[in-house]
């Protein structure tokens, strides 16, 4: 009897559990429920995915990318469309780099807190939101009309620049603001000036967060059909851009062009073309990983 | 003409004769204002080179407050409003045409809790001469060993200097950060509460540096542990919501203080 005076009285055990089981219910239930949710969108793509991969691996070749399009489905090539897709983003990452880490830091360290700035703010998380169309039209209407470029390589690689840019500026400052200020004093307290601290400190540090954030943009861009397609990009061209002023197309577009057609072929090319896409958003997805995991600094 | 300079001998000689060693800082009604909370209140305090003194007092009296002034550093929160007179080495640091760069670089500080940059030891040493310009790789080897040598660290960093400074301890990354102030050769080290972070056995040797220090530095310390004050300091100003209530020789303030609340601060009546 060397427990007995520990051993928990009847009726408080009765008290206690019911109120304990409900608890223990409720755990489990939204255990459950995070769960299915988690295992619902990871089968719809894996679904998406074997349906891509069976229909498209057999068709996997060279010629898929050293051809131009055809009207023959096995003449048929990505090569355009790649080499569109490679110039837009020569265009896009150098554009929206610069404009999207210069605001992120502008708003971070030079602007004043005032109400203003919370309303710029909002409003650039907001346009992360806008449909991509919207940013087509607004190509449409400044780069290709007004400003003369046409549906040329620069004013899609604009196009897409300013489509992303509110993603990297989020990110950007996100990082940015990450920075501890101690580290920032402590640069201050030496008779740096701002500039140098935010070249010397702020921005180093903040670099594997901003590149981070550019990357998955950049991967966004990669993937925008209606924006360009809106823009007026060709969907049959016979060559590759020479320069800025070129007309091209991209890997979504011909993507979209050989999945409206009614030939059983050029459904099977167009997950094959899907499937070419698909691995270049892996490939840049992980040197985001990689730059993440590689050069995060731990405070 | 004739007068004026009449006056300033005047103040020169008082001055003398109240310190006998030149100033490094000379305070006079020194208010400090975050919004509406007045922070500092007509604070004068007069501070001797080339030695220590100890700021003491409870939390929020203002003590951080009045330190961060002295290198402006409370310019870095837009709300602080500031008036009076600050003079470093008989010029006033709030003069329109003074530039508050120069300031820094020869006022150095440290901070409470270690701060390292996310650099190795070499480059967090280095920081402060490049900016200032120097970029001769012997030069700047030289600086990173005698500011290291004299932050009492370089035998636990000579062999790793290329390693990140976040790999080293708590106590040596605030002596590393004091070396890093002294690579940009300062006449004052600011130090806000450096120990208060750290085991007692890094708080000694940060004492100590302190002591070797005061050689050749004028050195102002914000403490909250009383034997700290007592032990390094030959000056201590007592600091209470926002008014210096005294500051005398250390020995005197903490044997025969003159004022009440002083005696009752330091004999642990509160605070």
């Amino acid at each position: 009897m060397k427990f007995a005076n520990t051993t928990v009285p009847q009726e408080v055990q009765k008290e206690n559990s019911p109120q304990l089981s409900k608890r223990q219910i409720w755990n489990k239930v939204f255990k459950g429920v995070c769960f299915t949710a988690t295992a619902f969108s990871i089968a719809m793509l894996l679904i998406l995915l074997v349906r891509i991969v069976t229909q498209g691996a057999g068709f996997l070749d060279w010629g898929l990318l050293t051809n131009f399009a055809s009207r023959n489905a096995e003449d048929a090539g990505l090569l355009a469309a790649l080499a569109g897709t490679i110039w837009l983003m020569l265009v896009t990452a150098p554009v929206s780099f610069i404009l999207g880490v210069g605001t992120a830091v502008y708003l971070e360290e030079y602007a004043p807190r005032n109400k203003f700035t919370n309303l710029l703010q909002t409003n650039i998380s907001n346009l992360a939101g806008v449909p991509s169309v919207v940013f087509g039209l607004l190509g449409l209407t400044i780069f290709n009309r007004l400003m003369g470029m046409g549906a040329s390589v620069i004013a899609g690689g604009l196009t897409l620049s300013l489509l992303v840019l509110p993603i990297i500026v989020v990110a950007s400052r996100e990082a940015i603001s990450a920075v501890p200020t101690d580290v920032k004093h402590a640069s201050y307290a030496m008779g740096a000036t701002k500039w140098q601290t935010i070249f010397r400190i702020v921005v180093p540090t903040a670099l594997p967060g901003v590149l981070t954030g550019t990357i998955l943009a950049l991967s966004r861009a990669i993937g925008e059909t209606a924006p360009i397609l809106v823009l007026g990009a060709l969907t049959y061209v016979a060559s590759t851009p020479s320069n800025l002023f070129s007309n091209f197309t991209a890997m979504p577009v011909q993507i979209y062009n050989w999945t409206g057609r009614p030939q059983q072929e050029f459904q099977d090319i167009a997950a094959a073309g899907i499937i070419i896409l698909l691995l270049m958003l892996l490939v840049m997805n992980s040197i985001a990983v990689f730059i993440r995991s590689k050069f995060q600094k731990r405070f | 003409m004739q007068t004026k300079h009449e006056n300033r001998s005047v103040e020169d000689n008082s001055i003398n004769a109240e310190e006998k060693a030149p100033l490094a800082y000379n305070v006079e009604q020194l208010n400090l204002w975050y919004a509406d909370n007045h922070a500092l209140q007509d604070i004068s305090m007069k501070i001797p080179e080339k030695s220590v003194t100890a700021i003491i007092g409870p939390s929020g009296c203002g003590k951080s407050t009045f330190i961060k002034t002295l290198n402006r550093m409370t310019e870095m929160n837009p709300i602080v409003k500031t008036n009076g007179s600050i003079k470093y080495r008989e010029n006033e640091i709030f003069a329109k045409n003074f530039s508050v760069e120069y300031l820094r670089t020869k006022v150095g500080m440290v901070f409470q809790n270690p701060n390292p940059f996310p650099k190795s030891i070499y480059d967090n040493v280095t920081y402060g001469p490049k900016i200032h310009g120097i970029k001769d790789k012997k030069t700047l080897d030289e600086i990173v060993e005698r500011s290291l040598k004299k932050a009492a660290i370089w035998d636990e960093t000579k062999d790793r200097l290329k390693e990140n400074a976040f790999g080293l301890s708590g106590g040596q990354q605030q002596r590393l950060c004091i070396a890093r102030c002294l690579a940009i050769e300062p006449d004052i080290i600011l130090m806000d509460e450096p120990t208060s972070a750290l085991d007692p056995i890094s708080t000694l040797k940060i004492e100590e540096l302190v002591q070797e220090l005061k050689k050749d530095y004028t050195i102002v310390i914000v403490t909250h542990n009383m034997q700290q004050a007592a032990r390094i300091s030959d000056s201590t100003a007592f600091f209470l919501n926002g008014v210096i209530v005294e500051h005398d020789q250390t020995d005197k303030i903490f044997s025969s203080p003159e004022k009440k609340e002083t005696e009752d601060y330091i004999s642990g009546r509160f605070g």
